[in-house]
């Protein structure tokens, strides 16, 4: 099942620009395991984040090849693939956290609003102000549910007045449907809430700050149910404003809220495409063998 | 309990190889858990004998006996031209007023060995409390007033019942007549057990009954402020920066190694540091406290920063990724987020390191600090010795009371640590945050 690598570079080598999808074969013939490069819809006209090449290397070892990829505005693009396939070091690309890891190197073009978001010249603090990341874990600050919210809005300067602040935290909980729940007790320690809770207010903290794109790292991997429908229905909503990339364990999860689907296999972007076929009528085996659980 | 299996070998069932080694397993436990108690009983013995000799022997000093004396101030000895001038009334012979109170009181004493050992029942300070009093009120003079003066540290050491009078008299320091003229006193109620303040409001002395610790206290709390103050924000910023910016290559690897080393390096490298650089290159006073903070914080910096680092450390990364992840730059992140979260950690480091600090000797020997210096220190620069030296320097003399005095200082000092100590626990109690 597992191709060398001498193969996989060196069909990679062929064509490492990939713009236009690959011909689509019949359904029942589907591309074979060993074929590396991506297949299907990877561009969209009107992109908000547009990837090319990207590389990304762990010390030594590489954990992304040549990965290109589109989010398209107000779209809710998911990120499936088995566990360490390199879903999440792409998703950490896209606002810079892969900067944090000693170590880490990222090679390869982030385009966004005309700039190499990649480029060392680029300042991450802007970026990350206006790329906004969600958590596995709910990672709210020991602080209060006031303070939580109103931490990114204060040292970015985007409230002048207390009032202006406690506005930004009150439409941020409310857009994050926690506001209910939290509007009598804003001064009790975050930590003190449920897990759904917790990854609510992460939301909300993220969204405070305005971001254009929100990045998901598996947000409901540590939810029940419930709390998981909550994040679904907001991430709905959250689409009419924000592009969202989202990576999950969960193929219901990428089914019910994404419109496109993006199948990762150790490091390589195996197969993109809008997610109802992409679920219905994979054309690669491998995304096949996947979602049909053969493996993974 | 064997049973015949398929094969018909027979074939032991597991629950019996495991019921037949118990016995073993049980008494390994067993003599794991005795070694345990033996350690811990062990410690704990030398503890109790630690404490027990110390107290045993110091608790007496935080008494001293008073003696009543009627000191008969007359004006032609004090001031003979009827002068209230201070400085006039400060320079009169107050130990001959003493003297003359004393032969008073025992007019049949003659010879010179006798009365020698007659003036010597009361403290040389007895004088300087006379002259105090007058000053204070010269128009005591004239009158005959009654003055408690501490008793000669030989005498208090005869009333602690800390002298065998069963030894022949040649054998002792307190000769039998002193004895008796102390039995007399004390049945005239001229004696007096008071709580030695003297011990804690006074500086060090030659005479016993006049030393006191406030100047190694002070000298201590003067030399510990400087060190806190350089080695708190030093120790920290260092931590920080090491633990949160400074790339990892082998210039920083280096950096980590010989922090880690400078912790184990004997204090007394450290003196001869300051020696060399803060004395000689820079000529800073000798035995100033700023010196010996300078010298200390030297030493307690690689404790400080290694704790800090553990604290820091031990905050969760995906704290500082949230910062991140909205925005914050990396110093925004580690100031609002990362150091609070950090700070109790940093603090007990912080006390254990001062501590640390409090009990150490030998590097402040080396910048002097080991002078002798009866002034109580009121700044950095003023000449000061501290604590520890303070006991070294008492335990090193001659006079037998200054053994209690010692352990009296010994005791002062472990409170001050266990306080310390104390407050680590408490501060990391009350500052720790679940998350």
């Amino acid at each position: 099942m597992e191709t060398t690598k001498t193969e996989v570079e060196s069909a990679d080598f062929e064509n490492t620009h990939v713009e236009d999808a690959v011909e689509v074969p019949p359904s029942e013939d589907r591309v074979p395991r060993d074929h590396r490069e991506t297949i299907g819809q990877l561009r969209v006209s009107d992109p908000r984040i547009s990837c090319t090449d990207v590389n990304v290397y762990y010390g030594d070892k590489q954990a992304i090849y040549n990965v290109s990829l589109d989010l398209g505005k107000n779209e809710i693009l998911a990120m499936i693939g088995p566990s360490g396939c390199g879903k999440s070091t792409f998703l950490r690309c896209l606002n810079r956290m892969n900067d944090t890891i000693d170590g880490c190197r990222v090679t390869g073009t982030i385009n966004m609003d005309g700039l190499d978001i990649n480029s060392k010249e680029i300042d991450v603090v802007p970026l990350r102000a206006n790329v906004g990341m969600v958590f596995q874990k709910p990672n709210p600050f020991p602080k209060s549910i006031y303070e939580n919210i109103a931490f990114g809005p204060r040292i970015h300067g985007l409230a002048k007045h207390k009032d202006e602040l406690d506005e930004i935290v009150e439409t941020s909980l409310k857009r994050a449907g926690l506001w209910n729940e939290v509007k009598d007790r804003l001064e009790q320690p975050g930590t003190g809430l449920s897990g759904g809770q917790q990854q609510r207010l992460c939301i909300a903290r993220t969204i405070a700050v305005e971001p254009e794109v929100i990045l998901m790292d598996e947000p409901c991997s540590a939810l029940d149910p419930i709390s998981t429908a909550t994040v679904e229905d907001l991430m709905m909503e959250l689409k009419e404003h924000y592009t969202i990339a989202i990576v999950t364990h969960s193929m219901q999860q990428a089914a019910r809220v994404s419109q496109r689907t993006a199948y990762f296999h150790l490091g390589y972007l195996i197969e993109v495409g809008e997610t109802g076929q992409i679920f219905r009528d994979p054309r690669h085996q491998l995304t096949e063998d996947y979602i049909t659980g053969r493996f993974g | 309990m064997n049973t015949p299996t398929s094969t018909g070998a027979p074939r032991r069932r597991t629950i019996d190889i495991v019921n037949a080694g118990l016995k073993k397993r049980r008494r390994a436990e067993r003599r794991f858990r005795l070694y345990g108690m033996t350690a811990i009983s062990m410690g704990l013995l030398f503890l109790l004998t630690l404490f027990g000799s110390i107290i045993s022997k110091g608790y007496t000093a935080f008494w001293q006996h008073y003696m009543l004396i009627d000191v008969t101030l007359t004006p032609a000895d004090i001031a003979p031209d009827g002068s209230r001038d201070p400085q006039v009334l400060a320079k009169a012979n107050y130990m001959g007023l003493v003297k003359a109170s004393l032969r008073e009181m025992f007019p049949e004493v003659t010879g010179r060995r006798d009365k020698r050992r007659l003036y010597k029942l009361v403290s040389s300070g007895a004088a300087s409390e006379v002259r105090k009093r007058v000053l204070e009120d010269p128009a005591l003079i004239g009158k005959t007033v009654g003055f408690w003066v501490p008793t000669d540290d030989e005498v208090d050491l005869l009333l602690k019942g800390r002298v065998n009078t069963q030894l022949p008299e040649s054998q002792r320091r307190v000769k039998d007549n002193v004895v008796a003229w102390v039995e007399t006193l004390k049945q005239q109620g001229r004696i007096q057990k008071r709580f030695n303040t003297i011990f804690f409001t006074h500086g060090d002395s030659r005479n016993p009954e006049q030393a006191g610790i406030l100047g190694a206290v002070s000298g201590s709390f003067l030399t510990l402020l400087v060190t806190l103050l350089l080695a708190f924000p030093i120790g920290v910023a260092a931590a920080v920066y090491l633990e949160e910016f400074a790339p990892r290559n082998w210039f920083t690897d280096l950096i980590e190694v010989n922090i880690n080393n400078l912790a184990a390096v004997p204090s007394i490298v450290f003196g001869l540091l300051g020696l060399a650089v803060f004395l000689n290159f820079f000529h800073l006073p000798r035995s100033a406290p700023l010196v010996g903070g300078l010298v200390l914080t030297l030493m307690t910096l690689p404790t400080i920063i290694i704790a800090s680092r553990a604290a820091l450390k031990s905050v969760p990364p995906s704290i500082k990724e949230a910062a991140l992840g909205v925005g914050a730059s990396p110093m925004q992140a580690i100031y609002y987020h990362v150091l609070p979260l950090a700070m109790p950690g940093m603090l007990t480091g912080t006390i254990i390191g001062m501590a640390q600090a409090l009990g150490e000797s030998a590097p402040l020997l080396m910048i002097g600090m080991v002078a002798f210096i009866v002034d109580v220190p009121h700044g950095v620069f003023d000449p000061a010795t501290v604590l520890p030296v303070q006991i070294y320097l008492w335990a090193d003399s001659p006079e037998r009371a200054f053994v209690e005095r010692t352990s009296a200082a010994i005791i002062v000092l472990l409170a001050f640590l266990v306080t310390m100590n104390l407050l680590a626990v408490i501060l990391r109690r009350r500052f720790e945050r679940r998350w």
